[in-house]
């Protein structure tokens, strides 16, 4: 068994931040609802391009579907407006978020109170299955108007057989209906699209993404300075509104204060000595297993999910033939290439088809990305995996079996507990709790006495 | 044996057709495709028998090691045929960027499937209505042919596309002219035949299934089937190539009934729509799999399929249509609502049944008996 030690702990200074930024958004969209202040509301997926509509003007707000699943999830509403969906005739086995959203929508009741905020258009970037198809009905209810990118064409992985020309034509492919798409927001909307606006969301994306991704690359340290539900705390300024500029001020302060917890040796769990990873999401209504596991000593200090929804992340292979993963670096010519319409889409669609792993996951969901959770649990200095089977997001449950075997071949030991990430009906918290019990028994684990 | 039974003895036989193919062509190839979005004329064109990946209909648990059971019944029945070694005639393996159920099956086949077999990709887009998709599709698969040159170790010529592409229409023209044989007040031929028909032209070399159908169009001159037609029913939804399904419904109802027309990946949304000629036969290609009636999977941002599965309903005189999707299927279980409220508006009424691995006939045919009793008492 691993030694015990003491770490200092403490909470995070730019915790207050991250809520305050986070509110701000579903405020704003309360207000929408309630008609106290119109914003211009356009919601959709946020794991890819949310900064494209901010050319309309400073009062866009996105509503992101996922995001918004997510938190109705934690709030403990999920079966209520799932109810709303589930009674128009949705199976119950589609996406958790897809249903908490859809029932809010149909049932116009919005998680944070009050109405639900009809949005004043659709905008969706798909690579997932579920993408495209989300909104269909959404806009059909209040006969919205929607437009869709298809970003499924995702780059391959390395080795896989792609010439220079073949990927050429999928930035092509991106760039060109992202240029679609501005027209096609100024009539619905009827307003002038602001390019100056444009380049500055695309820049505060690109450096938003890629400084989480630093922050993530510290927590390799041990003890590891974010614990699990800090981080799900801390990503949702990117996924929410990270083509801000407070969002890219608020990354900044994390990475400052990373860097001096780690200097100090500020934990984040007091008695970590043992380190998990945690594939995918978790199940929102369920975060207190996490702190059940603190209570053994263990931290679970990243993902894929976490690490790399909204992108930011480089997979490359390095001299000796190992697959890694690392902050994707923006360009030093970045600056310069927002300074135009096309510079700036094509630094976006660039960004998404280099450093999109989420996406690129989705569409070639086993080959490689086997290996990334294999790279994090390696490089981030962990000693096994806790694997939610999630029922509810298909695209982070593909491919989750040979992720799981890959885990297995490398010498990491995984214990799963099948669940779903919004729909507390498909998740069983004494028998997870049980499975863990065994696994980390099995690791010589035992609760820390307090 | 007739023509017509011959296509069920393939359907069912498909790996000896197939080896059997293998030794009259040698030096060929065998491509198992996962999805009807992978452009087969161009693989055809480079000498590729191309051929689709089904399930048997048999419960397994080989591919539980591979996939969550929460994927659809489709996708692990596939997985599994590899794993159970009854695909051993593949050569390569292709996708078309299809649903991400599919493409679990796909990785997973080439991670654990021995011989492991060439991965030759098609990025198909995954939508088919963006203003820029011809572009794209044909830059693709432009890249696709490249690869299956390189595989083939043989370039594709005009020549060979022209030819692959007169095999393919041709293919789709007799197809059209049997499904137009089911219009009549008493079709001569069932819904199950034509399943294993269409089904049966997945799986073969084109240019012998056309010989086929010709064969086919002659026997369906004038036949009569020994059964009554009673309601005229309209198949919509996933793959399906559930014959235990069909049959039930047309066999062992105490209400007669004939399915008639079809909306499914094994059926009408496989054939119909030509290539059209173009200088460009890529173009061409790529244009003719963008016009198609899409999958629910790539029918967005506008619902396509709605329109196209109504006209199919009022030309084939249907009463009613069972709307089937595979289990777990998010793209078809956003559509369900939506197009069975859509259908009912127009006219026609629907019964939603999900489809898993193997049929419950007890319970279907107690549920189908109920619908079609409920078509009889619109009838009176």
């Amino acid at each position: 068994m691993s030694k015990l030690t003491r770490y200092p702990t403490k909470t995070f200074e730019c915790w207050g931040m991250a809520k305050e930024l986070r509110m701000d958004i579903y405020n704003k969209l309360a207000q929408k609802a309630s008609g106290e202040k119109d914003w211009l509301v356009a919601s959709g997926g946020t794991e890819g391009l949310i900064g494209l509509p901010a050319g309309l003007g400073d009062d866009y707000v996105p509503f992101g579907g996922e995001p918004y699943g997510a938190s109705t999830g934690a709030m403990g509403k999920s079966q209520e407006m799932m109810a709303y969906c589930e009674n128009k005739g949705y199976a119950r086995d589609l996406c958790g978020y897809c249903r908490n959203y859809l029932g809010s929508a149909f049932g116009d009741k919005f998680s944070f109170g009050g109405k639900y905020p009809h949005p004043d258009f659709y905008f969706q970037l798909h690579f997932c299955d579920t993408h495209g198809k989300w909104y269909q009905p959404a806009a059909e209810f209040t006969d919205s108007p929607y437009f869709v990118i298809d970003g499924g064409a995702m780059y391959r992985w390395p080795k896989w057989n792609e010439s220079k020309e073949r990927k050429q034509n999928k930035l092509n492919y991106l760039v060109q209906q992202m240029h679609d798409s501005i027209p096609w927001m100024e009539e619905v909307t009827g307003r002038e699209y602001d390019d100056e606006k444009l380049g500055e969301a695309v820049y505060n994306e690109i450096m938003c993404t890629s400084k989480w991704a630093k922050c993530c690359e510290l927590n390799k340290h041990i003890p590891a300075p974010m614990d699990q539900k800090s981080m799900y705390a801390f990503y949702v300024v990117h996924v929410l509104r990270r083509h801000t500029k407070e969002a890219v001020a608020f990354f900044d302060s994390l990475y400052d204060e990373l860097q001096d917890r780690i200097a100090k040796g500020i934990a984040a769990v007091e008695y970590e000595r043992y380190r998990l990873i945690h594939n995918s999401q978790p199940p929102w209504y369920a975060l207190n297993m996490f702190r059940y596991l603190e209570d053994f000593g263990v931290a679970c200090v990243g993902s894929q999910y976490d690490f790399m929804l909204s992108g930011g992340w480089d997979y490359y292979y390095d001299e000796d033939d190992v697959a890694r993963i690392r902050a994707a670096e923006p360009s030093p010519d970045l600056k310069q290439q927002i300074s135009t319409r096309d510079g700036a889409l094509t630094a976006l669609a660039s960004w998404y088809l280099e450093y999109g792993l989420q996406a690129r996951s989705f569409r070639f969901p086993m080959l490689e990305r086997r290996n990334i959770d294999v790279a994090i649990a390696r490089d981030w200095n962990c000693q096994g995996a806790i694997m939610h089977l999630n029922r509810g997001c298909e695209g982070w449950a593909v491919g989750q079996l040979e992720v799981r075997r890959a885990l297995v071949e490398n010498g990491f030991g995984v214990v799963t507990y099948e669940g779903n990430v919004a729909d507390p009906r498909e998740y069983d918290g004494p028998r997870t709790f049980a499975r863990i019990d065994a696994f980390l028994e099995s690791q010589g684990l035992k609760k820390i006495a307090t | 044996m007739g023509a017509i039974e011959k296509f069920q003895e393939i359907y069912e036989n498909r790996g000896d057709y197939i080896r059997d193919w293998k030794s009259r062509n040698p030096g060929s190839k065998v491509l198992g495709y996962f999805c009807t979005y992978v452009p087969e004329e161009i693989a055809y064109a480079g000498g590729v028998l191309t051929s689709r990946l089904l399930g048997s209909h048999e419960i397994e648990d080989d591919s539980a090691p591979h996939i969550f059971g929460m994927f659809c019944p489709f996708c692990r029945d596939v997985l599994a045929q590899g794993l159970q070694g009854k695909a051993d005639y593949i050569d390569g393996i292709s996708d078309g960027n299809c649903c991400m159920h599919l493409l679990q099956a796909f990785e997973a086949w080439y991670l654990n499937v021995r011989p492991q077999p060439k991965m030759i990709r098609a990025d198909v887009s995954c939508t088919t209505q963006t203003a820029r998709g011809v572009d794209y599709l044909t830059g693709e698969l432009k890249a696709f042919q490249k690869d299956i040159e390189e595989w083939m170790d043989r370039k594709i010529t005009v020549d060979d596309l022209d030819h692959s592409i007169d095999v393919f229409n041709q293919n789709r023209r007799l197809l059209r002219q049997v499904y137009d044989l089911r219009k009549a007040d008493d079709p001569p031929i069932s819904g199950l035949e034509c399943m294993y028909m269409v089904v049966a032209g997945q799986l073969m070399d084109k240019k012998e299934h056309n010989q086929l159908l010709e064969e086919a169009l002659v026997e369906l001159d004038g036949r009569k089937l020994d059964r009554e037609t009673g309601s005229r029913l309209m198949l919509i939804g996933s793959e399906n190539d559930d014959v235990e399904f069909i049959s039930m419904i047309e066999q062992k109802m105490t209400m007669p009934a004939t399915v008639v027309i079809d909306e499914h990946c094994t059926g009408t949304r496989y054939f119909l729509g030509e290539v059209i000629p173009d200088e460009d036969r890529i173009a061409a290609i790529a244009s003719r799999y963008l016009d198609r009636t899409p999958c629910p999977a790539k029918d967005w941002p506008k619902r396509i399929r709605f329109d196209r599965a109504l006209q199919l309903a009022k030309e084939w005189k249907v009463d009613g249509a069972i709307t089937l999707q595979q289990k777990f299927c998010d793209p078809h279980e956003i559509d369900m609502p939506s197009i069975r409220k859509y259908l009912e508006d127009n006219g026609v009424p629907t019964y939603f049944l999900e489809l898993d691995v193997t049929v419950p006939v007890g319970q279907f045919s107690t549920r189908v008996e109920a619908f079609l009793e409920s078509l009889m008492l619109d009838i009176l």
